[in-house]
């Protein structure tokens, strides 16, 4: 690190004088970005579960080869079962060789190809937790993406034009931000699935829960950007008002957003499985980490606590990865701290 | 005068519409601009001179407003009102929309070089980047094409290796080199006329010098008209062709540039000249201008520099002069606005002079309750304050409102009491 931080230091007269240095560039890249979350140790550990989960999460799902190698018993699946999530049938995981309610293999009755045990279906929880990392991700991803791109075409538009046009876009978002968000999320999901939930209104229905949050932040952004002499000259040039929003306006006002994006994949995936927990998410069979709690808490609690114990695990670990993640970034890329 | 001008700007009025009252930051400014020309727009901060140029483009931010007046281009109308059926005056139909401002007379027509090239160009976009989408727009140019203009841009205003640079961001760039890819950026368009509001105030003397003669070489060999906005009468003397000296949202003086600097006609421009050491003249001391300018939210009475003013008399305290032709030079007319010029004729000897400070605010005082005065003179307590040099509270909020965002250089765009750039510094 020591040599970095001086390498850095020696590299700045030549940045100055005008000859192009990579080191210099990359004091604003998100390469260099990433090279600051990697010095901080919490964010370097969050940074670490992220990569995990997404590297699971991608490899069970492409190649069945590599499944067969790394993953044991996800060698029943071929990659064409296990890549489109939103498809129940594909999702559905063979029988497991062993018998229902086998508790994991260092217990008991536990057996190594088995090694988180089986569900109530006989079903080996193993792969059920792996491919729950697919839902989670996917569903994280998507709601996120959903809030982030509505909020900032809404919230650009809002800081830019300001008068009324502020008036109506930010009073309408503020009062789908003044709904408790479960209770417009179920309902959401209620009406739009027409009475039959399932996790893709979940996943809209979350990200369109956000859109509130992130218009907010990057309509504060866009009101100190739009007043910047570079905003003027581009009018002055004669550039219009959509072009200047799209290249100049948020490319400026992003870095926040960005931020409050990765913190919140953490709690979209939460919240998903929540509602699936509450069964207005994923739907059996569909392995969603959530969904398995619900099963896995009601009549299974006594009997076999491993089953919530699982999916609790890997929904704590991967929230906690992403929040980490999201902290470092944040100290990252804010100037005022110096590390 | 030989022929039509390239613009002509007749009375042009832009008030911002604060919570503290109406702020005239133009006030009623004619001018004009004829090919090929250096026009200079002096004054200090505060004077007015930002709002005027950027009223020239339309592009007067709320809650400012162009509310009087008429913008000729080419024989185009930029702005102009006329009176409705109803009484109220509505723009006219032959003023050019907004869309037609934006795709024809924005950047093609007439160009803004700006005054922070610190903040001009846009951090997280290369420089070549930008150039190229400013080409783009305006000269209808494909996209390699306008890269090959935009690196050719470069290397016309000095940028080294402008193949390399054009890939770098504007952080990689000093000061007086990102000035050089404003210009570049104004020029790339090529427009016929390119407004420079105070281009080199944020450089330093020897980048400002180099700029300069940039732009002197680059007008020679692209014909371009400019109106320099500065507040730096050695600029002014070493590039412009004619001058126009504002105060307080008004021209006050217009003149050649010769003609201005040694047939000084306005009180104002030869406080402006004896504060600033000049190399053709020899003083013991400099003189500055005595107080500060002040609110253009209540102007005051009768002349606005008459509190300010070392030749001012009671006359000056309840008329308010014209700028009207006093001379003529190299056939250019010579206009000031000051009634001790005989075009006046409103009896400036015969009246008594003014004694600077305590004497005035009575006189603006008594000004008031004549009932022939100005029917524009706003509150008298307020003005009364502001010539006794103290700012009334409250009264910076239009500066304020802007300057929250963080940025000096656009609160300096907005009506602000500064003393500018040093001529009238103590």
């Amino acid at each position: 690190m020591a040599t970095t931080e001086s390498q850095l230091d020696d590299q700045q007269p030549d940045a100055e004088g005008g000859s192009a240095d990579e080191e210099f560039e990359a004091r604003v890249g998100w390469r260099y970005t990433l090279k600051k979350v990697k010095r901080d140790a919490t964010a370097r550990i969050g940074l670490y579960i992220v990569a995990f989960v997404i590297f699971i999460a991608a490899f069970a799902a492409i190649d069945s080869n590599l499944s067969r190698l790394t993953f044991g018993a996800l060698s029943d699946y071929t990659a064409a079962q296990a890549l489109p999530f939103f498809d129940h049938p594909t999702r559905i995981p063979p029988p497991g060789e062993g018998n229902p309610n086998q508790p994991p293999m260092f217990l008991d009755g536990g057996t190594l190809s088995q090694p988180l045990g089986t569900d109530p279906q006989g079903r080996d929880y193993f792969t059920r937790i792996v491919y729950g990392s697919q839902v989670s991700v996917s569903v994280g991803l998507a709601a996120t993406a959903i809030g982030l791109i509505g909020g900032t075409i809404i919230g650009s538009i809002a800081g830019y034009y300001g008068g009324w046009v502020d008036d109506v876009l930010m009073r309408s978002v503020e009062t789908v931000y003044a709904i408790p968000p479960l209770v417009l999320i179920i309902v959401f999901t209620v009406f739009v699935s027409g009475g039959s939930p399932d996790i893709q209104y979940a996943v809209i229905g979350v990200g369109i829960a956000f859109i509130p949050v992130f218009a907010r932040i990057i309509r504060s952004r866009v009101l100190s950007v739009r007043e910047m002499d570079y905003i003027e000259a581009a009018r002055a040039a004669g550039v219009k008002d959509r072009n200047i929003i799209r290249r100049h306006v948020i490319p400026n006002s992003f870095a926040p957003v960005m931020v409050y994006a990765t913190l919140q994949i953490g709690v979209t995936i939460l919240i998903v499985a929540g509602l699936s927990f509450l069964g207005y998410g994923a739907q059996p069979p569909t392995p969603d980490w959530g969904e398995m709690l619900r099963i896995a808490h009601g009549r299974y609690m006594h009997s076999n606590i491993w089953l919530s114990i699982w999916p609790g695990l890997a929904i704590l670990v991967t929230i906690m990865g992403f929040n980490l993640f999201g902290d470092g970034l944040q100290d990252a890329l804010d100037p005022r701290i110096k590390n | 005068m030989s022929s039509e001008p390239l613009l002509r700007v007749e009375n042009l009025k832009t008030q911002f519409f604060t919570e503290s009252g109406t702020v005239r930051a133009v006030d009623g400014i004619s001018f004009e601009v004829n090919e090929g020309e250096i026009v200079g727009l002096v004054g200090e901060s505060g004077a007015g001179k930002s709002v005027a140029s950027m009223s020239l483009m339309r592009l007067v931010e709320e809650p400012g407003e162009i509310v009087g007046g008429e913008v000729t281009y080419k024989g185009e109308t930029i702005f102009g009102l006329e009176e409705g059926p109803d009484g109220e005056l509505r723009e006219r139909d032959d003023m050019l929309s907004e869309s037609e401002m934006r795709e024809r007379i924005r950047g093609r027509e007439i160009a803004v070089i700006f005054q922070d090239p610190m903040e001009s160009l846009n951090p997280v976009f290369t420089v070549g980047g930008q150039l190229r989408e400013f080409i783009e727009i305006n000269r209808d140019l494909p996209k390699d094409e306008a890269k090959v203009e935009a690196v050719r841009m470069l290397r016309e205003v000095g940028i080294p290796d402008p193949e390399d640079r054009y890939e770098e961001y504007p952080h990689q760039f000093s000061g007086g080199m990102r000035q050089r890819v404003l210009i570049a950026m104004a020029l790339a368009c090529e427009p016929n006329l390119i407004i420079a509001d105070e281009p080199t105030t944020a450089l330093d003397v020897t980048v400002e010098g180099q700029i300069l003669d940039l732009v002197d070489d680059l007008q020679d060999r692209y014909d371009t008209s400019f109106i320099w906005v500065t507040h730096d009468m050695g600029v002014v003397a070493e590039i412009c062709d004619r001058v126009n000296v504002m105060y307080l949202g008004e021209i006050v003086e217009q003149a050649p540039v010769d003609e201005l600097f040694y047939e000084t006609k306005h009180p104002y421009t030869d406080a402006l000249l004896d504060s600033m050491p000049r190399p053709d003249r020899t003083v013991d001391e400099l003189d500055p201008i005595e107080g500060v300018m002040p609110e253009a939210i209540s102007p005051p009475s009768g002349c606005r520099f008459h509190p300010r003013c070392p030749d001012a008399r009671e006359v000056c305290t309840r008329v308010h002069p014209d700028t009207l032709e006093v001379d003529r030079a190299d056939g250019h007319p010579h206009r000031a606005a000051c009634v001790k010029h005989d075009v006046f004729d409103v009896g400036y000897d015969e009246s008594a002079p003014l004694e600077a400070g305590d004497e005035a605010e009575t006189d603006v005082g008594g000004a008031a309750t004549d009932p022939e005065e100005d029917p524009e003179t706003p509150v008298e307590e307020e003005q009364a304050s502001t010539d006794g040099g103290e700012r009334p509270e409250g009264s910076r909020s239009s500066s304020d409102h802007r300057s929250d965002v963080g940025e000096a250089s656009e609160a300096s765009r907005k009506p602000e009491n500064e003393p500018g750039g040093g001529e009238s510094r103590q």
